[in-house]
């Protein structure tokens, strides 16, 4: 087990330090105090575990390792992650997740507000709250909130899809709420299996998707200027 | 190189410690430092910080002064005060600062000083705050009016990126208004111009063309007409439209709030024996019990308010 000290070390020389371990090391990162930026950019697969609070932007733009969080983080956890997981163990400030094109986020706390702002193809699975304006634009990948959504849910959201367990306070423009099929809630199970936010009920969900009528402009709308 | 532009990137970094503890009220400025120095990088261009500390005695205020064009001899300013308003004066001044403790008509002290001084302008006035701001890198300033030994039960600071108005002292943040209030500010302000002329149609004078200021003295106003700090900050949620972060704190109260959008960030810790607001979380790693402390991000719209 490897471990790196940030009382020790600046965030270029941890990430540095990160990007040179062999593919399967396990790594400690001590001492966060909210720094950001930490454990980003990774493209081999590690082990990596902070402890403590951190700050923005961690785990971002990873492809491969599964990152652990044993506290909360700042704005944009896994921001454009690619693969791979990042683990939060506490609650995530605004944007968790944002653009990510792949990889799966899980945070066992709340999330912030705009929570998988722009998702590209990503996992975000969020076992408490989020705030107003999640989804927002997200263009594929699956979200699921094991608690309420805030404002705006999903606004202008293309092909992504929202499950919520608990209340959502008002829909976004062009967000909608949609039947639950057979293969929602398998996938719903499995999210919930991969990440043991199991008081989340699969059966129970609301699914949340595009009405994809912002998709094109009517040729007619302009009459109405 | 090439400098990386700012342009668009309105940051600013603000921190604020409110002790609900008596024995930490000699630490203030030792924790405070800290914070502000943590925010450096969110404002590297001005910084300052207002200090709630002793009340002065009955019927006093505390003035803090600067001296718009350098060091002048402060103790001939506080002789003058003293002479022309026939009172006892307390002077103490640091650099091109100082602070003045005197009985005395506010408007009185005001005239007085502009007559005599001109070049003297009241940073902020109250029986508990004193205001230090100036151009610069914050650890500077901080050095230069010892923040880190000064006690008190409340502060403020803030590092300044500016993108609505100049770099000068007068345009950083806190903003002082009206006695005891000081406001500190990340964010922009769209609408303050029409905010700001029927302010002054109301006979409020301003001190700059910034945008806090307008938020700092319409929050004064509506206080001044009756109201109190979380009535102040809901009408300043209906009348003015921007992007913000708000603390604000008076004799005995503190408060943040965040726009509709929630776009400028914060976080609040609070424990048995503090209250702790920044823009970031690293900013309060040093506090001490941090880590038992209560972590929360204000959401859009939401009144956080602590009184003593």
């Amino acid at each position: 087990m490897v471990t790196l000290n940030c009382d020790e070390l600046s965030t270029r020389e941890v990430n540095s330090l990160l990007h040179r371990l062999p593919v399967g090391s396990a790594v400690t990162i001590t001492n966060p105090r909210g720094r950001h930026n930490l454990a980003v950019g990774l493209s081999n697969a590690l082990e990596v575990t902070i402890d403590g609070n951190a700050g923005y932007f961690i785990g971002g733009l990873c492809s491969g390792p599964n990152l652990t969080v044993n506290g909360f983080v700042g704005w944009s956890v896994g921001e454009n992650l690619m693969s791979g997981s990042v683990r939060v163990n506490g609650n995530a400030s605004e944007s968790a997740g944002a653009s990510a094109r792949g990889g799966e986020i899980y945070v066992s706390g709340d999330a912030s507000s705009r929570a998988g702002i722009s998702l590209k193809g990503g996992t975000l699975v969020v076992a408490g709250d989020v705030g107003h304006m999640s989804g927002f634009m997200a263009q594929a990948g699956v979200m699921l909130i094991g608690g309420d959504a805030r404002d705006a849910l999903g606004d202008s959201l293309y092909e992504a899809v929202i499950y919520v367990a608990g209340a959502i306070d008002s829909l976004g423009s062009d967000a909608v709420v949609e039947d639950l099929e057979d293969s929602d809630v398998h996938l719903v199970k499995e999210l919930i299996s991969r990440s043991g936010f199991d008081h989340i009920s699969p059966e129970d969900v609301t699914r949340v998707a595009s009405a994809r009528r912002l998709y094109n402009f009517e040729a007619l709308s302009g009459v109405a200027y | 190189m090439k400098k990386p532009s700012t342009k668009g990137r309105s940051m600013c970094g603000i921190v604020g410690l409110h002790l609900k503890e008596a024995a930490l009220h000699r630490r203030l400025g030792e924790l405070l430092t800290p914070m502000l120095l943590a925010m450096s990088e969110r404002g590297p261009d001005s910084a300052g910080i207002a200090i709630y500390g002793d009340r002065a005695l009955d019927g006093s205020l505390k003035w803090s002064l600067r001296a718009s064009a350098g060091e002048i001899p402060w103790d001939d300013v506080g002789a003058r005060l003293g002479r022309e308003l026939d009172t006892i004066v307390q002077m103490r001044g640091v650099a091109d600062a100082a602070v003045v403790t005197l009985d005395g008509d506010p408007k009185l002290v005001m005239k007085t000083l502009s007559e005599w001084f001109p070049d003297v302008t009241v940073v902020s006035f109250g029986h508990s705050v004193e205001v230090f701001k100036d151009v610069g890198r914050p650890a500077e300033i901080c050095k230069r009016y010892g923040i880190a030994e000064r006690t008190g039960f409340q502060g403020l600071g803030h590092t300044r990126m500016a993108t609505e108005s100049a770099v000068t002292t007068e345009h950083s943040h806190p903003f002082a208004a009206g006695a005891d209030l000081c406001l500190v500010h990340n964010g922009s302000f769209s609408n303050y111009a029409s905010v700001r002329r029927r302010l002054s149609d109301a006979g409020i004078t301003f001190q700059t063309d910034n945008d806090s200021e307008v938020a700092a003295r319409f929050l004064a106003y509506e206080i001044e007409h009756g109201a109190d700090l979380g009535e102040a900050l809901e009408s300043l949620m209906n009348r003015l439209d921007g992007f913000y972060t708000l603390l604000v704190a008076t004799e005995s109260q503190f408060a943040v709030v965040r726009d509709s959008f929630a776009c400028k960030p914060a976080v609040i810790a609070e424990t048995d024996e503090y209250v702790a607001m920044a823009s970031e979380y690293h900013a309060l790693a040093t506090l001490p019990g941090i880590d038992k402390a209560q972590v929360v991000e204000p959401m859009p719209r939401e009144i956080h308010l602590w009184s003593r």
